[in-house]
């Protein structure tokens, strides 16, 4: 089962298996701007996703 | 699996700039503690002094106010009312995260309306006053500056303390280097002294990047306003820190070491300096002639004689080569 990483409203999938900065990279989203969270704990880029989880992103820039 | 540097657990939080990777518990330690390092080293207070906190309801301010909480300063908050609404009621709710904030902690907040001081929103005044092309940050930018240092003054705060990260600086740096904006980049910093009806402000966050000040609120659990300022969408400041925040991800580092190198700039005067060459000192170089700033030898032949002591060092001394004899 794909894995999803969900950010604000929107959602990419990503396969099981591959560690989480290869994921954001590859959905185009710039690692330093989010935080990533696995049931509501904060995780490192390196942690390796799993089958069927869902990955909380949290937009961290702010500003205008 | 990343782990901790102060205790090998798992780590939690990577900061690559540093080197360094923390589990929850040490980087909920470390954050105060090199918070108070930041304080001491920019002179911004000491707990004798009365600090006003600027709070907004956002990951940054309300940070900022618990940590000085923890570390045991005199910290009130202060919110303004902006009056933005926009169809998700931005202001109202950052209102009620920020009172909710202080009513669980049992602190002090100072509430102050905009509408109800001066008879419009910010919206309504930017529109009124024409100012900033269409957009109310400008007037935004200038009503907070105005009303912070009015009501720090009023009621007597020695300091206003400010929740800017360092996300923040190197983006208004970013942007005051790409127009040479010599009088802004001149003043920017870590604090703006008091001086004639202008209370001292200082950024005791200034060194923290803007990743970590949310991952701080998410794990104190600090309900702080998830939403942008319906307004912030396509503001310059924006595009600058994700600009910036690419070239974090390819060289870890850039950032910090961006506003760092600044910051000594800044203090050596160093910046802006008019300098003549004809009285530089340039003298020549003891072997070559050739012109150069430093002392003695010029780089170029210190870099051959110091390749010339290590060839040297690397040749066997005389007899080491002779063939062992019993």
């Amino acid at each position: 089962m794909p894995v999803k990483l969900v950010l604000r409203n929107k959602e990419y999938e990503v396969k099981a298996g591959m560690a989480l900065l290869d994921a954001l990279k590859k959905c185009n989203i710039v690692p330093e701007s989010v935080i990533a969270t696995r049931n509501g704990e904060v995780i490192t880029d390196d942690e390796i996703l799993r089958d069927g989880e869902v990955i909380k992103l949290i937009a961290v820039i702010s500003g205008g | 699996m990343m782990k901790c540097k102060k205790c090998g657990e798992k780590a939690s939080v990577n900061m690559r700039q540093h080197r360094m990777a923390l589990c929850r518990e040490h980087f909920l330690e470390w954050i105060p503690e090199q918070t108070e390092r930041f304080i001491k080293k920019y002179n911004m207070f000491t707990r004798d002094e009365k600090i006003l906190v600027a709070v907004s309801g956002g990951k940054d301010s309300l940070s900022l106010w618990d940590i000085l909480v923890r570390l045991g300063y005199q910290a009130d908050g202060l919110y303004l009312g902006l009056g933005i609404d926009e169809g998700i009621h931005y202001s109202e709710e950052s209102h009620r995260l920020t009172d909710e904030f202080a009513r669980k902690n049992d602190l002090k907040l100072h509430v102050v309306n905009i509408e109800k001081e001066y008879g419009h929103s910010i919206p309504a005044l930017s529109q009124m006053s024409h100012r900033g092309y269409g957009k109310p940050c400008s007037v935004c930018g200038l009503a907070k500056r105005h009303e912070m240092n009015r009501i720090a003054r009023d009621l007597g705060y020695d300091v206003l303390a400010t929740g800017h990260n360092l996300d923040d600086e190197a983006a208004v740096l970013f942007g005051n280097t790409l127009h040479w904006a010599s009088d802004y980049l001149l003043r920017q910093g870590p604090v703006l002294p008091s001086s004639d009806g202008l209370a001292r402000k200082v950024k005791p966050l200034c060194r923290f990047y803007e990743r970590e000040m949310a991952a701080y609120a998410i794990m104190r659990e600090i309900e702080y306003i998830y939403e942008e300022c319906p307004f912030a969408a396509g503001a310059t400041q924006v595009f600058y820190k994700e600009f910036l925040n690419q070239l974090e991800t390819v060289r870890p580092g850039t950032k910090l070491t961006f506003y760092l190198r600044f910051l000594e700039a800044r203090q050596s005067g160093a910046l802006f300096i008019q300098r003549d060459a004809a009285h530089a000192h340039i003298r020549p170089c003891e072997k070559c002639g050739q012109p150069t700033s430093a002392p003695g030898l010029c780089s170029f032949c210190r870099m051959i004689e110091k390749m010339n002591v290590a060839v040297a060092d690397s040749l066997p001394e005389d007899g080491d080569d002779q063939p062992y004899e019993e």
